[in-house]
Formats: structure tokens, C-alpha cells, sequence
């Protein structure tokens, strides 16, 4: 990462998480050509929903023929860490003109959230239309191509699992997850460990009673006050 | 599978749900400054976030029954944890991550 948000250094940092995108998008189009859905649903879904985890529930939903309004809602709830993770980007951002916001807020993903958050470790806590754009459709196109391409070779693969390929989704989460933690000075390290190793008890307990598609936003909201709390005790 | 119509009006439904979910913030945020609460609530956003994506796929879900471990994820993320150490790259964390994986699932066997 360096100080400079332009294309091309967007375009660089982006490359990484492409291949992480590559081989989940590849997958979601494996998966959902077996499932049955054709080649244009399956690149338009990427293309419309853009939600990678959500993608996958869908499909689910839609092959145990579930009311639309009950997948919808699904989807909805897996994507709706998208606010909380908007709610912090936005700030960033509030000088570029309100067109500009909705362009870059309407392809936020995970992967984007987590490189700008990095970035501005190295900005001076800055970003800029520019920079976010890039990193943004960067991703957009190379999501629905590998989606595309996953669908096709979905006629010969029908087991994309066994390649290891869906783990590249969460060794990503792990990459992005360090580089937050050596490079972030706004927070004390030993507060951020803390808030981690909350989380990893949070979420085993978590994940006893709250619905999968709920978790990832309960467990962070929790966490994040979990954050606020120990901060004013303790630092 | 349902009719093109009703999978592309889900599509549809679950698209507008999701930009929703992610211009809202952009669009009431040009208008309102947060508190300095909530902004310092926010700060922890980036770690928590990528924490639960990272641990919810180290558990198998038995709702109203405690987790089980998934053991593959579980010993991949180690080799991939070493890797993003050592490296600070990002592309090599995810190859090494995939490579783990699938390492044990075809000649492990797990």
C-alpha cells in the first residue's frame, strides 16, 4: 500500500483481492449452473444483487422453491452489514457530490470496505472518488466475468468444493484482517486483539442461537460496543 | 427450478434491497455528521467485520446445540495465518489459503 490514490495504485492494491474474487465467483457459477440456473440468470445476479454470500442462499432458496419474498428478505439480512460497513465509509467521502456517493456507496463490497479502511492507514486518513471507484469496479467486472465463465465451465465441473476454491473467500478475510491490525494506529494493538478474541467468543456463542444470516451483523454490532466500552475502561 | 420471471423479479427484489442497504448511509450522511460516539462505535467496524467472516467459518451451525469445529477450515487458516504474517501480502495469503485447503481435501482426504 503507498500514499497515492489514483487509478493506477487502486488498480494495484485491487489485484490481490481479485484472485479472491476469481475463485469465489468462479465457484457461485459452478454452483449455480448445477443448481439449473442458466448462464444470464447467473451473470445477471452478480451483476444486480452483487452480494457474494447472499448469491449463494438465493440459489439455495430458489431450488427448495421458497416464497420470493422470504428470499428476498434472506438476502437482505446477509447484506445488511453493508449499512454498518456504508455507515463508516461514507464519512470519507462527504465532499464528493451526492451522484458520486450513491455510484460509489451502490458497489461496496466487503473486500473494497476492508482495502479502504487499510488505505487510509497510509493517506493520512483520507480517500477519494477516484481511488474508491476504481477499487469498486474493479471488482464489479471481475465478480460478473468469473460468474460468467463459472456458469460455463459449470457444464463440466459440478463439484467446484473440492479444489479448495471457497477457501480463498476466508483467507482473504485473514489477510485483510492482519494488515488491519499492524497498520491501523488509531487503535491501540492490544485493544484490537482483545476485540478479536471477543468476537472468536462471541461467535462460538453466537452461533448457538442466532440464524446464520443474522450473525455477522449481531456479532459485530456487539463487538464494536464490546470496542467502545473496554477503550474507556481500560485505555 | 422456478420460472425465468420469478427468479429474475428475486434478483430483481434482493438487488434493490442490497443498494439500499449501501447508498442510504452514503446518501444521509452527506446531510448529518455522526456523534463523535458513534464514529469512535464505527472505528471498530473494520476488525470486528472481518473477525466474524473469518471465525463463523471455523464452526459448523447446530442451531440450539453447541458448534462443531470445521476441522479443515480450522487447520487451514493456520498455514494461511503464517503466510499473511511472514509475506504482509495479501495474494500470497489467499494462494497459500486456497493451496492449504485444498491440499487437505485432495490428498488428505478430509
Amino acid at each position: 500500500m503507498d500514499n497515492e490514490l489514483t487509478v493506477s495504485s487502486a488498480a494495484k492494491e485491487t489485484l490481490p483481492t481479485v484472485f479472491g474474487y476469481i475463485g469465489i465467483g468462479l465457484a457461485y457459477g459452478i454452483v449455480g449452473r448445477a443448481s439449473g440456473l442458466t448462464p444470464l440468470m447467473i451473470t445477471l445476479m452478480s451483476l444486480i444483487t452483487y452480494g457474494g454470500a447472499s448469491q449463494f442462499i438465493i440459489i439455495s432458496m430458489l431450488v427448495t422453491h421458497s416464497p420470493m419474498i422470504s428470499i428476498i428478505l434472506s438476502a437482505f439480512l446477509v447484506n445488511s452489514r453493508m449499512i454498518l460497513m456504508s455507515t463508516t465509509l461514507a464519512p470519507y467521502f462527504r465532499k464528493e457530490s451526492l451522484f458520486r456517493n450513491i455510484i460509489l456507496g451502490g458497489l461496496v463490497t466487503d473486500e473494497s470496505f476492508a482495502l479502504g479502511m487499510n488505505k487510509v492507514n497510509y493517506t493520512d486518513r483520507k480517500l477519494n472518488f477516484t481511488w474508491f471507484n476504481t477499487v469498486n469496479f474493479f471488482a464489479y467486472i471481475v465478480w460478473a466475468i468469473a460468474s460468467l465463465v463459472g456458469a460455463l465451465l459449470g457444464n463440466f465441473i459440478s463439484n467446484p468444493d473440492k479444489f479448495g476454491l471457497d477457501f480463498a473467500l476466508v483467507a482473504m478475510f485473514i489477510g485483510l484482517l492482519y494488515l488491519q491490525l499492524v497498520s491501523d494506529k488509531s487503535i491501540k494493538f492490544n485493544l484490537q486483539l482483545l476485540v478479536v478474541g471477543f468476537v472468536l467468543v462471541a461467535t462460538f456463542i453466537g452461533i448457538i442461537f442466532i440464524p446464520a444470516n443474522l450473525l455477522t451483523l449481531v456479532i459485530t454490532l456487539i463487538a464494536c460496543e464490546f470496542g467502545v466500552v473496554i477503550k474507556h475502561a481500560f485505555f | 427450478m422456478p420460472s425465468s420471471s420469478f427468479i429474475l423479479l428475486t434478483i430483481l427484489g434482493s438487488g434493490l434491497a442490497t443498494w439500499l442497504s449501501r447508498i442510504i448511509p452514503f446518501v444521509i450522511l452527506k446531510k448529518f455528521r455522526l456523534s463523535a460516539r458513534v464514529v469512535e462505535f464505527l472505528s471498530f467496524v473494520p476488525i470486528s467485520i472481518m473477525s466474524v467472516l473469518w471465525f463463523e467459518n471455523l464452526f459448523i451451525q447446530h442451531l440450539g446445540h453447541l458448534p462443531s469445529l470445521n476441522v479443515p477450515n480450522l487447520l487451514a487458516s493456520l498455514p494461511t495465518v503464517l503466510s499473511a504474517v511472514i509475506s504482509k501480502n495479501l495474494l500470497v495469503t489467499v494462494v497459500v489459503g486456497v493451496i492449504s485447503l485444498g491440499f487437505l481435501r485432495l490428498v488428505v482426504g478430509m
